[in-house]
């Protein structure tokens, strides 16, 4: 079986690390994937906001694209940024539940030949990885475990919600078991999946920066070294307007994030170049992990 | 038996206590004011005929991450809604100041789907016209939405420019050293993203006023 990758248009701007650390875990793991061809903008939360059957016929068309490229039963279509997995998650539901919805956009769709037959399943990397992959199977790939590194998963909230996936919609654990696997400790905390206000910051800054200030505060406090995330506009957020947040609610919060796929290949033994490591505003410091014995310190 | 005079304004009263009778006003709308369907209206566009049975629990306000931050808070919305006050609702910054989290969608104990009840909203107000012109995160909506249309992906880096230049130009030299950060860390690209099937998706896409709903 062969992965379909759909990559999201801020995978290839704000979120390049994230696509980096993704394909090159995936290889490392040796799961195949193949780009999906000509996929267009999922239309993330503006377009719902502006035309409904845009909406829902932008997203249908990479839909429509995905069958077309693979044979199998069931397609399996990977998008890892949050708005791109709830976009076309609720596309894919929308139009097996309201037949009105459904016979709308496909004949729209029909028009330039193409049709949804209802074959795509959407998945997230992370539900790839623990639950296809298995995370015994991680473990044992396992070169630099993250020992005694604690880790605040942070989902967002369109990973888990509204749909009912691979978690839990308000306490998700999969990245915490992820973490787990890879040998670090997960913080337990009760923000996992509270808003990060995502376009905010760039609109209403003060509504947005408040939502971000709560979250790396709360998550300071329970002694996180690192905060994970698992979407390009979280991470975005929560680490480009520290500094904004540090100086204007006179904090002093100092606390990097990267996304849950680059620590995974730095406990996979991958480069920090392959990670896209150098993207980060802030690198984590992990030289303990990766050169246990203090040979080379000047490495992260 | 003879009632008291009551303690208001009465006709020998020095006229400027009179003037301050003129600013009083009327705060309860008359139900020949209201818009009496528009709560059906809404709730058969936004996959919830359920919308008709909250229970005014208020668990959506509670849950909500910007509740703090709205006029109305998403409780008082739905029933605004449901009862017919159309202007106030469509004006409200709630509708905008939802970031689709789904927070209230999944705990709603009538089931009803709060974010796209909010969808709507947002559809409907630009349909009616209600569309509050400065407030940057519409404009960032339609933006974002010409420039999927035109190339089929959007790129962040031309999408920020254009919701400053359409908003508040000044913001843009303050974000410009973040801005400035993020391109030599190689995360804003001055190249558009296109898609190769642009003919194709423009014969989708051909709804361009917007506001549609299905």
């Amino acid at each position: 079986m062969k992965y379909l990758y759909f990559p999201g248009c801020s995978l290839r701007s704000t979120g390049r690390a994230y696509e980096e650390s993704l394909l090159a875990v995936l290889k490392a793991l040796e799961i195949p994937i193949e780009e999906l061809d000509d996929w267009n903008c999922c239309g993330a939360t503006s377009y719902a906001s502006i035309d409904e059957t845009d909406a829902f016929a932008l997203a249908a068309r990479n839909l429509a694209l995905a069958e077309l490229q693979s044979p199998d039963e069931t397609v399996n279509l990977i998008a890892p940024c949050s708005a791109c997995f709830l976009v076309l998650m609720k596309t894919e539901r929308y139009l097996e539940d309201y037949p009105d919805v459904s016979k709308k956009i496909n004949t729209t769709l029909d028009k330039v030949g193409l049709h949804y037959h209802g074959r795509v399943d959407v998945r997230h990397p992370l539900d790839v990885f623990v639950n296809d992959y298995g995370l015994e199977n991680i473990a044992k790939r396992v070169k630099h475990p993250l020992k005694g590194l604690k880790v605040a998963s942070y989902y967002g909230c369109q990973v888990v919600r509204p749909f009912k996936t691979f978690d839990h919609s308000h306490y998700p654990v999969t990245m915490d078991r992820l973490v787990q696997a890879l040998g670090g400790e997960p913080v337990d905390w009760p923000l996992k999946t509270r808003c990060c206000g995502g376009s905010l910051t760039g609109t209403i800054q003060e509504a947005g920066l408040r939502l971000n200030r709560l979250l790396l505060k709360e998550a300071e406090k329970r002694g996180a070294d690192i905060m994970l995330t698992c979407c390009p506009l979280c991470q975005h957020n929560l680490e480009c307007y520290q500094q904004r947040i540090n100086r204007i609610y006179e904090e002093e919060i100092d606390l990097p994030i990267a996304f849950f796929t680059q620590l995974m290949g730095v406990a996979l033994g991958l480069s920090e170049k392959e990670l896209g490591m150098q993207r980060l505003f802030k690198k984590p410091s992990l030289s303990h992990i990766t050169h246990p014995k203090g040979a080379v310190v000047n490495a992260w | 038996m003879q009632l008291p005079i009551p303690q208001t304004v009465r006709a020998d009263e020095p006229t400027h206590k009179i003037e301050k009778m003129k600013n009083v006003v009327r705060r309860i709308k008359f139900e020949s004011e209201l818009d009496l369907e528009f709560g059906e209206r809404i709730a058969d566009k936004a996959y919830g005929q359920r919308l008709l049975s909250c229970i005014q629990c208020g668990t959506c306000s509670a849950t909500c991450p910007l509740a703090h931050y709205m006029d109305y808070t998403p409780r008082k919305i739905i029933a605004m809604t449901r009862e017919g006050f159309k202007e106030e609702v469509l004006n409200s910054l709630t509708i905008w100041l939802c970031a689709s989290c789904y927070s209230c969608t999944v705990q709603c104990p009538r089931q009803i789907h709060i974010t796209d009840v909010m969808y709507t909203l947002k559809r409907e107000a630009i349909l009616m016209g209600f569309y509050p012109r400065r407030l940057p995160i519409p404009v960032l909506a339609r933006e974002f939405y010409k420039r999927v249309l035109k190339d089929g992906r959007n790129t962040e880096s031309w999408l920020l420019i254009s919701l400053y230049l359409r908003t508040n130009p000044f913001k843009m030299l303050r974000e410009s050293v973040l801005g400035f950060k993020l391109f030599v860390r190689g995360r804003l690209t001055i190249g558009k993203e296109r898609v190769k099937g642009r003919d194709q998706l423009h014969s989708i896409l051909k709804h361009e006023k917007g506001g549609n709903t299905i």
